[in-house]
């Protein structure tokens, strides 16, 4: 064999420049909204729910139909004629449609798409569409969505619990009676996304002669996704060419979630008979695209005296959202054979739980089920050294796995292929300078400063086992649905007839830099250089090689897809080496493969260029030596066996590579504003073997930066109404260089042996370790027992703040609920009226389009029932409604209480006011008030800031002008009206 | 997320602008930098049927000194007064508060007047012009009059500019000689609006403290003196009556805390300045 | 006074990277719209349409600003620069370069808009500080680099021009 392995020639591990930067630099890149679209393609906008959970009652789209330029509006019953369910994980009465058919489940919910000339006009037809919804109470909590009395998202299902299991390694019971300690933690880790700056984006055609579908879009894999749209779309898979655009904008996971969207598009192009496209706006990102699971956890340890762990006892509830959408419940199982972390415990007891709640569907997101695990062992561990009175590190140290035991077999199934745990903590400590920040801290803290140190160490898995999912089933589902595992990479390199070399992979990076590192691992082999290999990485089902594990995600590309370009080249190179031999009469394992050319080795002035054999079997194939077919082409399928199906007693190998990651970091938190800085922040990785350094470390500093944001700033919040309170990039807060603290990367090596190159994963391992890192060194600060993501001044206030009371004579506002976006207020006027006549204002629709704000009509559907359409606003902020007034209980002319809905494009709302008159000595009348009201929908999404204070403007105008217009004239007030007024608005200007 | 159709009127004059402002009864928004109004309009929250650009009228961009104060007209873009020569001397509030506002790339679009007509209460520029007792000057085909800062913010988003004015320009006293100021903020990042920002102002023994982020609209109030103990109550006091709210980004009693801490320590800058 | 009226297209013309353009447009039409789908100059990208991700910063005048926050209709007789009059693959601004040599970019989606405000800022600013590089770039969003290799580029960049201006 020729001896030009990719050590030898040297490019693979180097930081050379990106081949893809020069097009990205210079505004060429080629993403999916940058190519060009077919003659008539059509532009898809989507309305989408602005409730939380409601009862749809009638969809009327004729007028935005027949609005010029509208092609097409499609609803859920449409979209449900032309297409299946999406495919649902679990083995349970649910389906999962890409859009809503009877109820909305979850603010920003598509419930109609409008197909029109351009998007600013399917923007106008979305106006249009009246939709008339019964709201539902929603359930939010992933606890409460398991009681009883709580809503009901999927009947079905009989309640909101999919999947309950539980699981058993060892002998966790005994482990936890023989323990002298036990000790836990409970945890509620937040949702959160990556939110990469280019959005979804989708061009859908239909072909009807062939009865199939082209969609082009960012989707970043798994592949096995293809078969569900397929599946969908009522189609063979070979009906579905799916293509992916040369350059995508980031995914980080997200781009998964893509798919729905897929389905609606092509449904849509086939309604219309013409293409589709559809570019996401990042209202739609925020609010629908995808995100990481919330998730309850409650972890208890069995603990020697000594720190040592013995058994954990995990109950996880995971909370997958509104459906059930694939791979989901993935988020759940990808870590399940690492539910041990970095440590050798071999007792394990687990139940997992997931439940449905009306919060947008989640999916892939760096980490992807890292963060929520090691947010609880992490923080798990530090608690067990504050109860023990022991060094966090000592007890980090006592339970790490030994470095000769590799590869370790984890309680849960996990195959750890390599590492020097303690070896690399150690080099951490030591080049990380620790013994100065714990100076540091003592100094601060002398100072009078809160100040903390926090650790984290954790395994990062990486290429995963199609299987791991399959473990939500029992084995005895899993015998009947036959066994899944195994992770096949692909890829092709081929060389064209004047010798030049292309690689094509199944990998579809999303700013990774695959084609340069494709490039370097390629011309090793080959002994070009980079600049003389074309990549290709831009994925095309009817042409390419691919399988279901295709894709970009798992932190796959460098262990698995890089080692199959490695194979599929090495083949090629072997081919090559037999047709130069038999040329230049040597054995091929005489030959070495250098600087363009194939060479004796030991003689290289005997040689031939590279090209001319390359090219040989295109022009020659009949001089090809005997039994060689051709060397043109290879592809190679690579998958490890070390990823089998999870057994009899669930355990599995969920990941083929296992990182590893410690972490140490200072926090300061300043005791005026209380706000967090991240003093000093050290991590060391193990990744196996690096094949590019620049770009391992900006996977690092990259995971760094999202794992700071979920530690310290992002969240999707809603509203105890279902509504988002996170809607726009001014309230979901990323991180911005100012926010970011300088980073210190450390490298370990340890190479797998599973891997063809010795590489593992690197992307997403901060995700996982720097948000406990960060927690830990925040509960050290100021010695909390309980750290909620993200931290924030505004929550560490509640420990850190003085209790205060209200002054005197200051009623306290009953506290909201968590989440819950109430109103309430209450006033009172005199007025030179009597009561009978404000009475009768009431119970007139005449009179009351006068007085309520914005009334364009007014109209009594019954005695009690008014339906007026009204344009109610703020500032320029304004918004068309139709609100249904309800008099209830009314004692003429003494009180009545009013019951209001209002729903229009910007959202919607209710409440309950009770009013009473009482008559004065003088003719007057009392008018006393108070309400209780909720708002929410669109405008909460994108500017909840402002949303109460409109609200009480409205209701302040409406009662402002019912006193004018009791008086009769334009200076109704008497005593106390202003003063009233400003009561009732809440503000004492 | 694209915007309703509307009329675009690229003034030439500032008749023309008044005039279609006049006719269009409530329905005609100015567009000056817009980066306050497009996000509006992207999102269709705004839905005006006219824009009025008025960044065309010759002359409308000026900063000058008059009559003691800073005049600044209705285009001139943040950018440019903060790269004004000598603004530190003339008014270092401005000079010291001024980068707190967005983002170099919104200021560079972005107007003051702009600003102060959309009195969103969390942003920078309402809560300068109303610590430094500014005035807005607002013109019609009816009238011109000057509204103080105290008066011209009425609520949320809300102010007292009626429907056929413009804000021809806004003026900000110069600094007096031997007064100090300070200003300070808290946003969870750089850029965001305030959670709370404080400004004060000590003038010959006279404390004036502003804040902004808390209530719907900025507020000032006189101050008792640093050493003085009614100091603390007074904060104390100022954070209840402002009835702080509970929003995504900090509770209430947050910014009630913050209020007292950095109310006094705003106060005690200036009051060192003075010195 | 030239009223545009909604619902119809009107011409725009002005200078983009030196070249005299002209796009028929709605008023209500995004300049992020015009350059990309009516002018194909798709470098300029579109991450949030509201202001605060900065993948759509061009130069107005040689100022930095958003283009999602910018009717097309308003930069009529303006010129505008966007990063194809940067340079071109085979012959990248020193700026450019600078991006590269420190993999400043990953996916390449917030990187035109980064690459805008720095050609603006150094222009501006020769030896900014870290504290003006930080902040300046606080108005722009990077999900893949978590900034660091952004300010290191921004600083080489900083450097070699000062050198080149003094070579």
């Amino acid at each position: 064999m020729p001896d030009t392995t990719a050590e030898a020639a040297g490019w693979t591990g180097r930081s050379l420049p990106r081949v893809e930067d020069a097009a990205l630099l210079t505004g060429r890149g080629r993403y999916i909204d940058d190519l060009g679209t077919p003659p008539g393609t059509l532009h898809a906008a989507i309305l989408r729910s602005g409730h939380g959970h409601a009862r749809i009652e009638s969809i009327d789209t004729s007028k935005a139909r027949a609005l010029p330029g509208v092609a097409a509006v499609l609803t859920g019953a449409e979209i449900q004629a032309m297409t299946a369910s999406l495919v649902v994980g679990v083995r349970a009465p649910v389906e999962c449609w890409p859009i809503a058919t009877d109820r909305l489940r979850y603010m920003g919910e598509p419930v109609a798409v409008v197909v029109a000339v351009d998007r600013y006009v399917a923007e106008d037809a979305l106006d249009l569409i009246e939709l008339r919804v019964t709201p539902l109470p929603p359930v939010l909590d992933p606890l409460a969505a398991l009681a009883a009395e709580a809503p009901v998202l999927h009947e079905g299902l009989g309640g909101n619990l999919a999947s309950d299991r539980r699981f058993r390694y060892g002998d966790p019971e005994a482990a936890f009676a023989a323990a002298p300690h036990r000790i836990g933690i409970a945890i509620a880790y937040p949702r959160n996304a990556c939110t990469p700056i280019e959005t979804y984006g989708v061009l859908a055609q239909y072909d009807a002669a062939e009865s199939g579908y082209d969609i082009l879009a960012n989707f970043q894999g798994p592949f096995s996704i293809h078969a569900v749209i397929a599946r969908a779309l009522k189609v063979p898979g070979n009906r579905l060419r799916l293509r992916t655009p040369p350059d995508s904008g980031g995914s980080f996971g997200v781009k998964q979630g893509v798919f729905p969207y897929m389905v609606l598009m092509a449904a849509a192009a086939r309604a219309t008979g013409r293409p589709v496209k559809w570019v996401e706006d990042r209202l739609e990102h925020l609010a629908a695209s995808s995100c990481a699971t919330n998730r309850v956890t409650r972890l208890e340890a069995a603990v020697e005296a000594d720190g040592r762990v013995t058994a954990l006892d995990w109950d996880q509830v995971e909370d997958c959202g509104a459906h059930l959408r694939a791979p989901e419940p993935a988020t759940l199982y990808r870590m399940h054979g690492n539910m041990t972390g970095a440590y050798a415990i071999r007792h394990v007891a687990l139940r997992n739980r997931v439940v449905l709640t009306n919060k947008a569907p989640t999916g892939l997101n760096r980490g992807f089920g890292g963060p929520q695990v090691y947010f609880a062992l992490e923080r798990l561990m530090q608690r067990i050294a504050v109860t023990l009175g022991l060094d966090p590190l000592a007890v980090i140290r006592r339970n790490l796995v030994p470095a000769e035991a590799f590869p370790y077999r984890t309680a849960t199934g996990a195959l750890l292929d390599s590492g020097d745990y303690a070896t690399a903590m150690e080099r951490a400590l030591r080049e990380g300078g620790h013994d100065a920040l714990l100076r540091r801290r003592e100094a601060a803290r002398a100072a009078g400063k809160h100040y903390g140190i926090g650790y984290a160490a954790v395994v990062e898995p990486s290429v995963s086992n199609m299987g791991y999912i399959s473990t939500v089933l029992t084995p005895a589902e899993r015998r009947r649905a036959g066994p899944k595992n195994g992770a096949q990479a692909t890829a092709t390199v081929s060389a064209d007839p004047l010798g030049g070399i292309t690689v094509q992979v199944a990998s579809v990076p999303q700013g990774q830099g695959h084609r340069t590192v494709l490039a370097q691992v390629v011309a090793d082999a080959l002994g070009l250089r980079p600049q003389d290999v074309r990549v290709v990485t831009e994925l095309d089902t009817a042409r390419d090689a691919w399988s279901i594990a295709s894709g970009n995600y798992a932190s796959r590309f460098a262990p698995a897809v890089a080692g199959a370009a490695q194979i599929a080249a090495t083949r090629l190179r072997d081919k090559l080496a037999r047709i130069a031999a038999t040329q230049m009469n040597l054995p091929a394992g005489a030959l070495e493969f250098a600087e363009g050319k194939i060479r004796a080795r030991g003689n290289p002035e005997n040689a031939l260029p590279f090209a001319r054999v390359a090219s040989a079997s295109h022009w020659a194939p009949g001089t090809l030596p005997e039994g060689l077919e051709h060397g043109i082409r290879e592809t190679a399928f690579w998958t490890p066996p070390e990823l089998t199906a999870p057994n009899e007693a669930d355990e599995v190998n969920s990941s083929l590579c296992h990182g590893f990651i410690f972490d140490f970091c200072g926090v300061e938190i300043d005791p005026e504003t209380l706000a967090i800085r991240v003093d000093r922040y050290v991590t060391m990785h193990d990744c196996g073997r690096i094949l590019h350094p620049g770009m391992v470390e900006g996977q690092v500093s990259g995971g760094f930066a999202h794992a700071l944001g979920a530690a310290l700033y992002e969240e999707h919040r809603y509203a105890g109404d279902g509504s988002l309170e996170t809607g726009t990039f001014a309230d979901y807060l990323v991180p911005t260089p100012t926010e970011m603290p300088e980073l210190v990367i450390l490298h370990h090596e340890t190479p797998s042996p599973f891997t063809p190159l010795g590489a593992k994963g690197v992307g997403e391992g901060n995700c996982m370790s720097t948000p406990a890192c960060i927690g830990n060194a925040v509960a050290d600060a100021l010695g909390l027992a309980d750290v909620t993501l993200p931290v924030t001044p505004s929550r560490l206030a509640a420990h850190l703040l003085p209790a205060e009371a209200p002054p005197a004579g200051r009623a306290a506002r009953p506290a909201a609920k968590p989440g819950e976006r109430g109103l309430f207020g209450e006033g009172m006027a005199e007025v030179a009226a009597p009561p009978e006549k404000l009475w009768a204002i009431l119970f007139d629709p005449e009179t009351l389009r006068a007085i309520v704000p914005g009334a364009h009509s007014v109209e009594r559907v019954s005695d009690t029932h008014f339906r007026a359409e009204v344009t109610l606003g703020v500032g320029p902020v304004k918004g068309r409604y139709t609100v249904a007034l309800e008099l209830l209980d009314p004692e003429p002319p003494r009180a009545v209480t009013l019951r209001g809905t209002a729903e229009g494009a910007l959202g919607g709302g209710g409440g309950e006011g009770h009013v009473t008159l009482e008559p004065l000595p003088d003719g007057g009348t009392r008018i006393a008030y108070r309400y209780e009201a909720a708002v929410g929908g669109k405008v909460a999404a994108i500017g909840g800031r402002l949303l109460d204070g409109a609200a009480r403007v409205v209701i302040g105008q409406f009662f402002a002008a019912l006193a004018r217009h009791a008086a009769g004239g334009a200076a109704p007030a008497r005593r106390g009206f202003r003063a009233w007024l400003r009561r009732l608005l809440g503000w004492r200007a | 997320m694209k915007p309703a159709a509307f009329d675009y009127l690229r003034a030439a004059t500032q008749e023309e602008a008044l005039e279609a402002l006049a006719r269009a009864g409530g329905e005609a928004r100015i567009l000056a930098g817009g980066q306050s109004l497009l996000p509006m309009l992207n999102m269709r929250l705004a839905r005006p049927r006219v824009l009025v650009d008025i960044m065309r009228i010759p002359g409308l961009d000026g900063v000058a000194v008059e009559k003691g104060s800073l005049r600044i007209g209705a285009a001139a873009r943040q950018a440019a007064l903060l790269a004004r020569p000598g603004l530190a001397a003339e008014q270092p509030l401005l000079a010291e508060a001024m980068p707190w506002i967005g983002h170099a790339q919104t200021r560079s679009r972005g107007t003051l007047c702009g600003s102060i007509a959309h009195a969103d209460p969390s942003a920078e520029l309402p809560l300068l012009l109303l610590a430094l007792e500014g005035e807005v000057a607002l013109r019609s085909r009816r009238r011109a009059r000057r509204v103080a800062a105290q008066d011209f913010f009425t609520g949320l988003m809300s102010t007292a500019r009626e429907e056929d004015e413009m804000i021809e320009a806004i003026h900000i006293p110069l600094a007096h000689p031997g007064e100090g100021h300070a200003f300070a903020e808290i946003g969870r990042r750089h850029g965001d609006f305030a959670i709370i920002a404080c400004a004060a102002r000590v003038r010959e023994g006279a404390v004036r403290l502003a804040v902004g982020g808390v209530a719907d609209r900025p507020v000032a109030r006189a101050m008792p003196g640093l050493d003085s103990p009614e100091l603390d109550a007074a904060l104390e006091a100022l954070g209840w009556e402002l009835e702080a709210r509970d929003d995504l980004h900090a509770s209430a009693a947050y910014r009630r805390a913050m209020l007292r801490r950095l109310g006094r320590a705003v106060i005690a800058r200036a009051a060192a300045e003075v010195r | 006074m030239p009223l545009l009226p909604a619902g119809r297209r009107h011409r725009v013309a002005f200078i983009l990277n030196g070249v005299a353009v002209e796009a028929d447009c709605e008023p209500r039409a995004l300049l992020s719209d015009v350059l990309r789908h009516s002018l194909a100059a798709t470098g300029t990208h579109v991450g949030c349409e509201h202001g605060v991700c900065g993948a759509c910063t061009v130069q107005i005048d040689g100022v930095p600003a958003r283009a999602c926050l910018t009717l097309a209709v308003q930069v009529e007789g303006a010129a505008l620069r966007t990063v194809e009059g940067l340079g071109t693959p085979d012959r990248l601004s020193i700026l450019q370069q600078c991006f590269r040599e420190e993999h400043g970019l990953q996916c390449g989606f917030c990187t035109p808009g980064i690459l805008m405000s720095l050609d603006a800022l150094l222009r501006e600013n020769p030896s900014p500080s870290e504290q003006d590089l930080k902040e300046n770039l606080s108005g722009h969003l990077c999900r893949c680099t978590g900034y660091a290799p952004i300010l290191r580029a921004a600083r080489r960049a900083a450097e070699r021009l000062k050198d080149a201006e003094h070579a």
